[in-house]
């Protein structure tokens, strides 16, 4: 059964963050949808000092914040004295205010010129510190350490990681022109790995977050490489004769399970994610064997064939072994995305002509469609499982969205520079 | 394959810790600044390690182009397009004498090489797409080496749905991106 909780009593809620915090080119429409979204009401008190660094990292923080759907930032009118992280707290005012979590810091510039910001998160409601840190940054990491705090304050109040460090894999694509890009978890900083003429198609993260592996046209077929992302370096790692495609990290990093048809049909290998050594074939049907991931305790490896007549999900042992069905409602369910905690598969199931997002509980067989678009493609998990992003189509242009795992938060990355696709969330980064 | 590859200045945001994570923040635990004062949390760098970037689009040297009875509109030997129907992989009959052409071109040049490339439709999961395109492929192959092609001559690829020659979404656009297209030496 499909269950579309958050069809009933539906609002939406058009959130457009502050002007200040994202330039408008990448900028970020928050929709929240379902009834129920608790959201923290914080202050984020600007630190004084972060005017020098040219960049406020506490707009960056409240963006972060609020754009998991968990909290909301409060407007601060001017205070006198302004306070820093060394202030007495006056917990009362802070109520009145409706805040539920507070945080205040200050930035100090040090004499080799980098800057160091230093800040506390209280609970108001317990009256309570929660925590303090400081990082020193140069002013061009300045919103890599607005992210930082974000993750911290997100970690304090919510107990989870929070992802606002990550980064984020996708394929732009226009007129004839690829590029595999990555960028900051909010679509900021964007940069290109690589630009070709021909398409490229699945990037994956490597588990330690160095190395992206994707699947290049350039030779006018696909084959597969590996990027290494602080090396002026990428590498061939499957160029067999015939198709090589679909990649997928072993949770170790050190082995890749690819898509060969080295020997007619589409079936699913390993090879050595350095690309030495032979390969070795897993798969064995007459049908096509597609889309391998591993799960995260590496025990698994999910994938998508048609050896029951439709496209459907299984899985085998990631040594190989007598495959699994793990789908059974519709007839195209493609795509398999195991959780970070292995709880979950997300997938991508077809219903009428509809393509959508639809999460499966491993340990129970619910299924949830979590999506209302309609060409969804390429689901990929935050990695503290909150969140996954996902490609659709928006306006007649390939645009990337997110939707928090129960469904309720959805996010739209609205991107001017062409058709965006192909994304992959990267690991946390320590 | 030509790269010009360019070590890129951009930076990816990637922090350095080289203090453990979140020692147990008390009420100590930022001290006042004072010049000169040990801060009672030592701050954590945060950097951005420089990405490399590479760029492709300079296209490779063309080989030679072959020339003759392959470019002449009267012979079946121009025909290069496998159409296929809608979750079909077999070729159907009336491309066998197409077929026929090209293997026997193929088993009189020994030295000629083929690549037939399959496309799938724009529907559904991109790498899915790319193993339906094989299969498309495959069965190309499988004819013409079956009509005195050597099995060498010819390689068996899939450009999935990321080659459309139709861009519109609908069945007759999308009739013409379900194909094979034959290739030979030179010509890719």
């Amino acid at each position: 059964m499909a269950l579309r909780d958050n069809n009933m009593g539906r609002f939406l809620l058009a959130l457009l963050l502050s002007a200040t915090a994202l330039d408008a080119a990448a900028q970020l429409q928050i929709e929240i949808t379902g009834a129920g979204v608790q959201r923290t009401p914080i202050a984020i008190v600007s630190f004084p000092g972060e005017q020098n660094v040219g960049t406020s990292l506490t707009a960056i923080v409240r963006a972060d914040l609020e754009r998991s759907g968990l909290f909301r930032g409060l407007e601060i009118p001017p205070l006198a004295p302004h306070p820093n992280e060394n202030s007495p707290i006056n917990y009362g005012e802070w109520r009145s205010r409706l805040a539920d979590a507070l945080v205040v810091g200050s930035v100090a510039q040090n004499p080799d010129g980098r800057f160091e910001v230093r800040f506390r998160v209280y609970d108001v409601v317990k009256q309570a510190p929660m925590g303090a840190i400081a990082y020193l940054f140069t002013k061009d990491n300045a919103r890599a350490a607005a992210h930082r705090i974000a993750d911290f304050v997100y970690e304090k109040i919510t107990g989870e990681k929070g992802v606002f460090s990550t980064q984020i894999a996708y394929v732009v694509k226009r007129a004839e022109a690829y590029e595999l890009q990555i960028a900051d978890a909010d679509g900021e900083r964007a940069q290109y790995l690589l630009r070709s003429n021909e398409p490229i198609i699945s990037p994956v993260w490597s588990p330690e977050g160095r190395r992206i592996a994707y699947v290049s046209f350039e030779s006018k077929k696909p084959v597969v490489y590996v990027h290494h992302l602080s090396e002026n370096k990428r590498q061939v790692v499957a160029s067999f004769r015939g198709s090589n495609s679909a990649p997928a990290w072993s949770p170790d990093g050190k082995t890749i399970a690819v898509v060969l048809s080295v020997e007619g049909g589409s079936q699913i290998y390993l090879i050595s994610a350095d690309g030495s050594g032979p390969r070795r074939r897993i798969s064995n049907s007459a049908s096509i064997d597609t889309e391998p991931r591993y799960s995260t305790d590496g025990k698994w490896i999910y994938f998508t064939s048609d050896r029951g007549g439709s496209p459907q999900i299984y899985r085998m042992a990631s040594t190989g072994g007598e495959p699994q069905r793990v789908t059974f409602r519709g007839s195209y369910n493609v795509s398999p995305r195991p959780s970070p905690d292995g709880r979950l598969l997300a997938y991508v199931t077809r219903d009428g002509g509809r393509f959508q997002v639809a999460l499966l509980d491993l340990s129970n067989q619910q299924v949830q469609v979590i999506t209302d678009s309609d060409r969804d493609e390429s689901p990929s998990f935050a990695p503290n499982g909150r969140m996954i992003l996902f490609a659709t189509v928006k306006g007649g242009r390939g645009v990337l969205s997110a939707v928090s795992s129960d469904g309720r938060i959805r996010q739209h990355l609205p991107y001017s520079g062409g058709d965006v696709r192909e994304p992959s969330w990267g690991p946390f980064i320590e | 394959m030509r790269l010009i590859v360019v070590l890129s200045a951009l930076a990816l945001l990637a922090g350095c810790q080289t203090t453990p994570e979140d020692q147990q923040p008390s009420a100590a635990g930022v001290e006042e600044r004072k010049p000169g004062a040990k801060p009672g949390v030592q701050a954590k760098p945060v950097e951005r390690p420089q990405v490399g970037s590479v760029d492709a689009t300079k296209p490779g040297a063309a080989g030679k182009s072959p020339a003759g009875a392959l470019k002449d509109p009267s012979s079946p030997l121009s025909r290069r397009q496998i159409f296929f129907d809608y979750d079909k992989f077999e070729v159907k009959d009336e491309y066998r004498p197409v077929i026929e052409a090209h293997a026997k071109y193929l088993r009189d040049n020994a030295n000629a090489k083929m690549l037939v490339q399959g496309n799938a439709d724009e529907r559904g999961s991109r790498e899915y797409n790319v193993a339906l395109g094989q299969r498309r492929s495959d069965n190309v192959k499988k004819m013409l080496v079956l009509l005195g092609a050597r099995e060498a001559q010819v390689e068996a690829v899939s450009l999935g749905e990321e080659k459309p020659m139709c861009a519109d979404h609908n069945e007759q656009c999308w009739a013409k991106n379900r194909r094979g297209d034959m290739l030979y030496g030179g010509e890719y």
